[in-house]
């Protein structure tokens, strides 16, 4: 069956090449530059220590990985060819491909894994994404400094070509999960020469399609072709320029103005316009992470009132909030786990198909049985940090309450940090926003968010039921065994309610239509080494 | 440069405050461009306490059938509905309650608390003025955004916050600008005549001084209204302001301002409101300042 | 004047010593750390980050630490922007937002100034009734108004100038709008405060014995008039300049300006102790500078308050 297909596809490739190789030519772009708004200023181009988003999409061009996760959202090979996982699952042996080279030409070779991976557990390097090597062995323990020695961590290279990594436990999803730019290799030569100066300009040597060429803090980031990349051939662009920009609106002026090619983000208020004015221009892909709101359930109203939870839940029109609101094509969201992720069905709500009135009525119902009603109505502080976004949503999810049940609504908002703090204390919340974007492509990362001691659950869910679910389906191998553990948990989670999904994010950028190749997989990756500019 | 008395008129100052209030009071009315500001001024007030009785919507009713609609006089969205589909006529009188107490308390707050200190810095001068202005500097130095994330998390919400928040910043000009004015003052003739008959530095400051300075002082407080009322947008944003569904000028403009191609009438409105605001509060602040002027007399 | 100057200077030492004491107390009491955000770590990881950065000892072991590392004129990486001191991030930014700040300013003070006075001259006229309209519908616009204005009209719809960027930074179509953004209040204000204090100049005794005197009505004004009036309006500059070129993060935001003043902002929602700490002690030095250099101009404008 693969075999087939990669037949056809080489015809057609071949078709292409016999007929029509000069229209090819003609149809790029002399300059093969990409103008890309990249929202604000990277925090670190060292791929061990970057936490956010924006760092990561220029580390995908600047380096590569074992793997690399495709637009369809597939593992596909990268600087490694190909693997084998031994029988009991727990022994991953990567064969590189042969002849990879640095920026600076020096060969790259398992050993610079085995070093750069090192390095992200190492304490002293100072990662805050480490815990994403747990399952390798002995990752923890060294990450969490319990065991000193860096070099007992479960990776080496048996030879040049060969990079072994041995897990504490099977885990089904490590190819995909190393996928994650934390995965990125160093090159260790310029890091010991140029300590943590090594990612300015003229120092970085990398790995990937493109190589730094400028970095100006707060102005611009110029990547250009890297010669040395094993696939360099297949690069159209020659150069790729990354706009920190953090005024959503200044950037699609800028887009408009031609100043940019892609942007990062796109204004919810000005989708009615650019669905109008720029028609086929802005493009929206499902984005696996959940926007949701949290129920502090260790303290009145909502602790052990699954009912009240119930009936709040139930009168958030979500269809409303994703169409009026939001308007780029959200899902509303009626699991805990988004769908889109292959080989899972997310457990939904069973009310998710009744209609409005009907789950009005139901809710009303509910409501009163949790000892609220017209002349006793529940007064509630829906907590959420600043944001035109969020307030936006906030005022009609506090309406809805208001309208259905007659609930009483503060809303209250706080500086970014501030809110964590209080969210993590669960003391005087309540209500509050949340979401999550997943860090791969797998429902275990979802899962683990909601265990009773993940730092991360300040609804404050424990339950023992759930944790042992979640903790046996992450030691199990059979890939089908462990997806239905996750679905079995995940039906805890719907029906214990220690939240309330509202939607399911979309990624949406403006791109130009001379733009090809700009594809965005559920993850929110892109990679340039695909883009080319067209004859505009 | 030959200076003469810059006003002997002034040393001679009639002694009861009623007096001089009085009269001050009489060119006040006199003054046509003032009583118009004070007009328009009150008319705002008034439909700021009347919004609830003039707009057809409340200022907090959600019409999803209306998100971002311009404006429409016949179903009584007559500045038209923001994104949340919520009447912004309403919201814009309600909006004036919020605008115009802060604008307005804050400004007397800073007003107060920089004049007297300025005066007082810049009157007794050497050593004093010196300490006075360090602590100033002090003051304009340190990190407003983390003084107010500190109030916020030492004391809540409370309206009265905003007012220390806001205060805590605005008078450090004022104190500026006064001590300069009080120095260049302290030299004229009439001050140092005034000392000769024996008055006391309070009576100085308080009779001499700060009757001199009003002019510059007059002209700062109308700069320092529209300021303030901006920034209590900034303060909501570190979440001191007022609270959704209840709103502010500053609020609805920085909103707006996101908008302004698209839902211009979300902009405009509040905006055409506090420019009308402002213009009508400077000319009755240049109107005070030249009732209160003791050289006109 | 040598000595004031230089008893000034001396005495800008404690001034900058409290003002580090108390800022640094200030910005660890706040909740949140730099570390914090949506995806919370484990919590050895988060202990393994504090000892990494030597958040881990007492806050007044960091704080003697701090003290220490900026008389030794270093302070400290940057807890966001991590590949860069925080010394580096100011003197990248601080030339860009200087060079705007002072061209604002100058304008400012040009534009404001002959306007004001002009108005004042010409009070209760045509012409004082038109530059004060405008100047008040200056005031009135907030620059987060006013910037987006002028990057829709002149970017968007005529694409005369550049929406945003920095280009190379030696560029002059990328710095014609933020200048006009900046200098548009400053500009305002200043010709207000200009007007108000020229006519309190004109109507006092001095200036009707100067004209009694037959002097030339162009002496009177720019010799004494211009000079008094002028005094608030430095009053108001000293600390206004300092605030100016240090950059403005609302005008930095809307044009991608690489200046500083976003650190102000960012900074402090980041929770980046040191970047914080940095632009307050850059900037509390740029107060003591301006707020003297103000002090010293009164004896130039007003000889009697020249300082001895």
């Amino acid at each position: 069956m693969l075999r087939t297909r990669a037949f056809g596809f080489g015809m057609a490739v071949a078709l292409l090449s016999t007929t029509a190789p000069l229209a090819w030519a003609q149809e790029l772009a002399e300059n093969q530059v990409l103008r890309l708004g990249n929202g604000s200023e990277p925090q670190t181009l060292d791929p061990q220590i970057s936490e956010n988003t924006q760092d990561s999409h220029l580390e995908r061009d600047l380096y590569e990985g074992l793997v690399i996760i495709d637009k369809d959202g597939k593992v596909t090979p990268a600087q490694a060819e190909s693997w084998t996982v031994s029988p009991d699952g727990l022994t991953y042996s990567f064969k590189l491909r042969a002849g990879l080279k640095w920026s600076d030409g020096t060969p790259l070779t398992a050993e610079d894994f085995v070093y750069s991976w090192r390095r992200a557990v190492d304490p002293a390097t100072g990662s805050k994404y480490s815990f994403l090597y747990y399952p390798i062995k002995n990752a923890e323990d060294i990450a969490t400094a319990v065991n000193k020695d860096v070099k007992s961590l479960g990776v080496r290279a048996p030879d040049p070509q060969t990079f072994e990594v041995t897990l504490k436990s099977p885990t089904g999803y490590f190819v995909r999960l190393i996928s994650h730019a934390r995965f990125l290799p160093v090159n260790r030569a310029s890091i010991e020469k140029y300590g943590n100066q090594f990612t300015r300009a003229g120092n970085l040597v990398t790995n990937g399609a493109f190589m730094l060429k400028e970095w100006t803090p707060q102005s611009r980031i110029v990547a250009v072709k890297n010669p040395n990349y094993w696939d360099a051939a297949s690069v159209k662009l020659s150069e790729v320029d990354y706009y920190p920009i953090e005024n959503q609106n200044e950037e699609l002026k800028r887009y408009r103005a031609g100043e940019l090619d892609v942007t990062n983000e796109v204004p919810s208020d000005q989708v009615d316009f650019i669905r109008k004015e720029l028609p086929g221009e802005l493009t929206i892909v499902p984005y696996l992470g959940s926007y949701y709101m949290g129920f502090n359930l260790e303290q009145p109203p909502f602790k052990g009132n699954l009912k009240l939870r119930e009936a709040l839940s139930m009168v958030i029109d979500r269809e409303a909030i994703v169409a009026k609101i939001t308007k780029t094509g959200e899902q509303p969201a009626y699991s805990w786990v988004p769908p889109g992720i292959a080989g899972y069905q997310p457990q939904y709500v069973d009310w998710k198909d009744m209609p409005m009135p009907a789950r009005i009525a139901k809710a009303k119902e509910l409501y009163k049985e949790a000892g609220y009603g017209p002349d006793k109505p529940l007064n509630l502080e829906i907590m959420y940090n600043t944001s035109e976004n969020h307030k936006k949503i906030m005022i009609a999810i506090a309406a809805m309450m208001k309208q259905a049940l007659g609930v009483n609504v503060t809303l209250v908002n706080q500086e970014f940090k501030v809110f964590l703090e209080t969210r993590k204390e669960k003391k005087v919340t309540q209500l509050f926003r949340a979401g999550w974007i997943a860090d791969y492509a797998d429902p275990n990362t979802f899962a683990e968010l909601l265990q009773s001691d993940a730092g991360l659950n300040d609804m404050g869910y424990n339950n023992p039921e759930y944790d042992k679910l979640v903790k046996t389906a992450a030691l199990t191998v059979d890939p089908e065994k462990r997806i239905q553990m996750l679905q079995d948990a995940e039906k805890l989670v719907v029906h214990d309610l220690p939240m309330m999904p509202i939607y399911d994010y979309v990624n949406k950028r403006m791109i130009k239509p001379y733009v090809k190749g700009f594809d965005l997989n559920t993850l929110g990756y892109f990679y340039s080494k695909n883009v080319s500019i067209a004859k505009h | 440069m030959s200076v003469t008395p810059f006003d002997a008129a002034s040393v001679t100052m009639p002694a009861e405050g009623t007096s001089l209030w009085k009269s001050a009071r009489r060119r006040l009315v006199r003054n046509r461009a003032a009583m118009g500001g004070l007009i328009v001024l009150t008319i705002i007030a008034a439909l700021a306490i009347l919004a609830p009785y003039i707009s057809a919507h409340a200022m907090d009713d959600i019409s999803w059938e209306n998100i971002g609609t311009p404006p429409d006089w016949a179903s009584g969205y007559y500045f038209g509905t923001d994104s949340n589909g919520r009447d912004l006529f309403a919201r814009t009188l309600y909006g004036a309650r919020v605008s115009l107490m802060v604008g307005i308390l804050a400004s007397i707050v800073s007003l107060v608390i920089g004049v007297i200190y300025g005066a007082v810095a810049g009157y007794l001068g050497g050593t004093v003025d010196n300490v006075m202005m360090r602590i100033v500097d002090i003051l304009y130095s340190l990190p407003f955004m983390f003084f107010v994330i500190l109030l916020t998390v030492f004391f809540g919400r409370n309206i009265l916050l905003i007012f220390v928040a806001i205060g805590a910043v605005q008078w450090l000009d004022m104190a500026r600008i006064v001590r300069g004015q009080t120095m260049a003052l302290k030299h004229r003739e009439f001050i140092e005549a005034a000392h000769a008959f024996g008055a006391s530095s309070t009576a100085i400051v308080r009779r001499h001084i700060i009757p001199n300075i009003l002019g510059p002082v007059m002209v700062f407080v109308t700069l320092t209204v529209p300021q303030v009322i901006l920034l209590e947008s900034f303060l909501s944003f570190l979440g001191l302001g007022v609270q959704e569904p209840m709103t502010s000028w500053g609020v609805l403009i920085s909103d707006g301002a996101r908008e302004m191609e698209t839902a211009p009438w979300s902009l405009l409105f509040p905006a055409t409101f506090l420019a009308v605001t402002l213009f009508a509060l400077n000319f009755l602040g240049d109107g005070l300042r030249d009732a209160l002027d003791p050289k006109d007399r | 004047m040598f000595s004031f100057v230089a008893k000034r200077l001396l005495g800008a030492v404690p001034t900058l010593f409290v003002i580090i004491t108390i800022a640094f107390f200030m910005i660890r009491l706040a909740p949140g750390g730099p570390f914090d955000s949506e995806r919370a770590v484990p919590a050895e990881i988060q202990e393994n980050l504090n000892r990494v950065y030597h958040l881990d000892q007492p806050l007044i072991g960091q704080y003697w630490l701090y003290l220490k590392s900026v008389l030794e004129g270093n302070f400290g990486p940057s807890f966001s922007y991590k590949d860069y001191s925080v010394t580096e991030l100011i003197w990248a930014g601080f030339p860009v937002s200087m060079e705007l700040g002072l061209t604002a300013v100058f304008l400012a003070v040009i534009i404001g100034g002959g306007l004001g006075a002009l108005a004042a001259l010409k009070q209760n006229r045509t012409a004082d009734y038109t530059i004060m309209t405008a100047a008040m519908t200056g005031i009135t616009i907030p620059n987060f108004v006013m910037a987006p204005l002028l990057t829709l009209v002149l970017g968007v719809y005529l694409r005369v100038l550049p929406v945003g960027g920095w280009g190379n930074g030696h560029e002059l179509k990328y710095k014609i709008l933020p200048v006009v953004a900046l200098a548009l209040p400053q500009i305002a204000y200043v010709s207000r405060l200009t007007r108000g204090s020229m006519i309190e100049v004109l109507r006092s005794n001095f200036i009707r014995t100067a004209r009694a005197k037959g002097l030339s009505e162009w002496l009177t004004v720019t010799r004494h008039a211009a000079r008094a009036a002028f005094l608030p309006v430095v009053s108001y500059l000293g600390p206004a300049c300092a605030g100016i070129i240090t950059g403005s993060v609302v005008i930095e935001q809307i044009f991608s300006i690489p200046g500083i003043g976003r650190y102000f902002i960012q900074g402090a929602l980041n929770r980046d102790y040191t970047l914080v700490m940095g632009v307050v002690i850059f900037y509390g030095v740029l107060i003591i500078l301006f707020n003297l250099l103000v002090d010293v101009l009164y004896g130039v404008l007003d000889p009697k308050l020249a300082h001895r």
